[in-house]
């Protein structure tokens, strides 16, 4: 085995009572891509900013290149060569990229040599990695992946022998995610040694060399990747075994619920995002709508919920049509049957700063259940609250604890029971497992899959095109604002991938 | 021609009455764009004035007196740092009690150390920064245009105006090209980058607090010891909140905040020389409208007149790492 690049030892660490990491052992090898895989607070994260000198372990060692070292600051790690890529990137957004790159890196008190320097060095990597990007440029006005490039760029500038990128993909199109995985591929090439943390086995899969699995704190197996299964490592993290494509029945799709006939919507700066789309979604049924994000399903999803006017078009619930180019808002489409969970469930979903009860009630406040006179009815909202927790089996099960409190996976359940739970006629959903773990995507599609067999009509955006195959009945597929094609489950990924990325289409129009 | 010599005259007081606005304008741009909002500047010009025109008073030196106008400023300015930085307490309320602090304190003061209500002594001859006369002024001054303009625009004001205007290109240096401006910039708008690149957040902002005392402190005895001959309790009158006012209405840069202190200065200017006499078409205005003036034009040109004034995006949050 080659000699090891990091070597954590009996790493522990509680934040209060939670003990996020416990007796943590890894060795990475120089020179590889190592995945490591969990749930949603599993700790990998907390394990990677230890390593980071973002928080100090409580007890363990950690050494670099054989030698123990101690890490304080993220100053330490940066000077043993560790770089790090975070989920939530760490850029100035109104600055130059070039000025994010040096940012903490400078040579001395003034700008002028360092602002050089960076310039000649940035070159230097572009040519060796293939990592292009305008240093000019700044970083608000670029796409997500190049912002991410930009920090691959910043950990590369400070030297990193070692790379750390937590949740790369999760912000990424398919497009984007293999062109950072031909960049890392490229690192590894010239002697990096890279530690990828996810939670998409597919990734995990694709790149790394070997993998280990944390689960609740503990690490609980290392395997080389090749002599494992998604199968296997899905069992490790959640400790039992999961289906990975749910189990369902045959659709009975029954009368058309919602009807959208050639809606066209524009975004805020007048660019056309739907172009003249025309859809059934029947009773029984769960229609998908695939696409590379961007793609105007986002504008799609909001215009039938009322959030967003269409410019023309007509869409009809039950068979009564409803104005959407301008009366439309969503509590009176929500009165009439229209459930949505939308693709964003902190902007838009949830008040993350509420109590758990009060977001489960969100939007259907002033339904008669809730009230009593003019007041909310307390023991009422508790008692929905913890049914609902009940039944989509929430945790922490405490309807007081603040929204923001919960992981990710949790929120979505508690949009998802809050719009489910109105037994709406037709549901909507945007992005149902973003940010998810397993184990509840899992749970999500069963409920979405019930919904179906209750004779509801669902319609499911998403750009996990995995997700899509797996619980639609029908699929649609959205390139630049229009529907391309319709296929059935059966379709493979690569007729999907091709109709996502407009090729068919364009052989069409020619 | 007297209408020239009026106009000349309502300039020169503009960049009189500008100073105070254009140093506290400044000061409040180092400690928003490091992320601290700061509605204290009122008081530590207030602090500021005080100090000086005592220390001026009872040392017999204008240096003196400036030395403590910035001693006693910087002082506040790391009260409010340790309230909000360290201890990460709201921003606004800690800059309201130290705008009542020095409101109380100064009075209090004031009347134990020197029994005249407040006041301090009227300041002596070489107790007060004096103004200094340009060479050649007085001999050009029956030229005509450039005349009037050197010795009244240009010559004749005391070291601390001409400090205040240079500070603007100085200011626009330091936070456009040097590394301490870089990370300045940058902690205002996302902490936690500066965090996870190696610098401490804290010490950062601490330091842009200090610059923000040094200016406020400057702007303090400007009021006490060159626009007045002493200090007189509640001499700043709100000028801390005009320079906020302003600021925004610069979004946040140096020469913007130099024009907006002008224009604000201007407004001042122009109420008082109009005071009374009649305008054409409309007659008499009434004094109280033209003193008001200036207030209006906030509001309205801050209402719609600038476009959208983005803050600083970390401006108002303490940072506390995330867990």
């Amino acid at each position: 085995m080659a000699q090891a690049a990091i070597e954590l030892i009996g790493i522990n660490k509680s934040f209060g009572a939670v003990r996020a990491n416990r007796d943590i052992n890894l060795e990475v090898a120089r020179g590889t891509i190592h995945g490591i895989v969990g749930e949603n607070g599993a700790g990998k994260s907390t394990l990677m900013s230890i390593l980071y000198g973002f928080y100090q372990a409580d007890s363990g060692e950690i050494r670099v290149g054989g030698k123990p070292v101690s890490i304080h600051t993220s100053n330490d790690a940066i000077a043993l060569g560790i770089g790090m890529v975070h989920q939530h990137f760490m850029l100035v957004d109104n600055f130059t990229v070039l000025e994010n790159v040096i940012l903490g890196a400078e040579n001395d008190a003034l700008l002028k040599s360092s602002i050089a320097k960076a310039r000649s060095e940035l070159e230097r990597l572009e040519r060796e990695y293939g990592l292009e990007v305008d240093p000019d440029a700044v970083i608000e006005e670029l796409p997500v992946g190049l912002q991410q490039r930009v920090e691959i760029l910043k950990a590369l500038y400070r030297g990193a022998e070692i790379l750390i990128l937590d949740e790369p993909t999760g912000v990424l199109t398919p497009a984007e995610a293999d062109h950072l995985f031909r960049i890392l591929k490229q690192l590894k090439d010239q002697g990096k040694t890279i530690v990828l943390i996810t939670h998409k086995l597919r990734e995990i899969m694709a790149i790394t060399d070997t993998v280990s699995v944390m689960r609740q704190g503990t690490m609980v197996a290392t395997r080389t990747t090749k002599e494992t299964t998604v199968g296997e490592l899905a069992e490790l993290m959640v400790g039992r075994r999961v289906l990975l494509r749910v189990e369902k029945g045959q659709s009975e799709a029954g009368a058309i619920k919602l009807s959208v006939k050639n809606l066209t919507v524009k975004d805020s700066r007048g660019v056309t995002m739907v172009d003249n789309v025309s859809f059934d979604v029947r009773g029984g049924e769960i229609v998908g709508i695939a696409g590379v994000a961007g793609n105007g399903q986002s504008e799609l999803l909001e215009a039938i919920s009322g959030i967003r006017h269409a410019v023309s078009g007509e869409v009809t619930l039950d068979g009564k049509p409803i104005d959407l180019t301008g009366k439309a808002d969503p509590g009176e489409l929500r009165d009439r049957g229209l459930a949505h969970v939308p693709e964003d469930r902190h902007h838009v979903g949830l008040v993350l700063a509420f109590e758990e009860n009060e977001n489960s009630i969100l939007g259907y406040h002033d339904d008669e259940r809730y009230l009593k006179g003019p007041f909310l009815d307390i023991d009422a909202i508790m008692a929905d609250a913890k049914d609902k927790i009940e039944k989509y089996d929430i945790r922490p099960g405490n309807p007081r604890l603040k929204t923001a409190n919960f992981s990710g996976g949790n929120q979505q359940k508690i949009v998802l029971a809050r719009e489910m739970e109105q037994d709406p006629g037709v549901l909507i959903v945007g992005q149902p497992t973003r940010g998810v773990d397993v184990g509840a995507i899992e749970f999500i599609h069963k409920r979405l899959i019930a919904m179906r067999d209750q004779g509801k009509a669902v319609l499911v955006v998403s750009v996990e095109l995995d997700e899509i195959r797996s619980l639609s009945d029908r699929i649609l597929v959205m390139f630049a604002g229009r529907v391309v094609g319709e296929r059935g489950p059966e379709a493979t990924e690569g007729e999907l991938g091709l109709l996502m990325a407009g090729v068919e289409h364009q052989e069409a129009a020619e | 021609m007297d209408i020239f010599i009026a106009i000349v005259q309502i300039l020169d007081s503009t960049i009189r009455l500008s100073v105070p606005l254009l140093l506290a304008c400044l000061a409040g741009l180092y400690s928003e764009r490091a992320g601290v909002f700061d509605i204290g500047l009122e008081g530590k010009m207030l602090v500021g004035a005080f100090a000086g025109a005592s220390a001026a008073a009872v040392f017999h030196s204008a240096l003196i007196g400036l030395g403590m106008a910035i001693l006693m400023s910087i002082a506040f300015a790391m009260v409010h740092g340790f309230a909000s930085i360290t201890h990460r307490g709201n921003q606004i309320v800690s800059g309201v009690a130290i705008n009542f602090i020095a409101a109380g304190s100064t009075i209090m003061l004031g009347q134990a150390w020197f029994q005249q209500g407040g006041r301090t002594p009227a300041l002596q001859p070489g107790e007060r920064f004096e103004a200094i006369i340009w060479p050649g002024a007085d001999a050009v001054r029956d030229v005509p245009i450039i005349g009037p303009i050197y010795a009244e625009l240009i010559s004749g004001h005391s070291i601390l105006v001409y400090i205040a205007f240079l500070m603007v290109p100085f200011t626009w240096w330091v936070l456009y090209r040097t590394r301490f401006g870089l990370r300045m910039r940058a902690v205002g708008e996302n902490p936690a980058a500066v965090d996870t690149a190696g610098i401490s957040v804290a010490w950062l902002r601490y330091r842009a607090l200090i610059c923000t005392g040094i200016l406020t402190g400057i702007a303090g005895a400007y009021l006490s010891m060159v626009q007045n001959g002493g200090f007189v309790k509640d001499m700043t009158a709100g000028k801390g909140y005009i320079a906020l006012a302003a600021l925004i209405f610069a979004k946040w840069k140096p020469v913007n905040a130099m024009f907006a202190c002008l224009l604000f200065g201007f407004l001042d200017a122009a109420s008082i020389r109009l005071q009374g006499s009649p305008l054409p078409l409309i007659g008499k205005v009434p004094a109280q409208f033209m003193q008001a003036l200036p207030y209006v034009l906030t509001v309205i040109l801050l209402a719609g007149f600038i476009g959208k004034a983005i803050p600083p995006r970390a401006g108002g949050v303490p940072y506390v790492k995330e867990r």
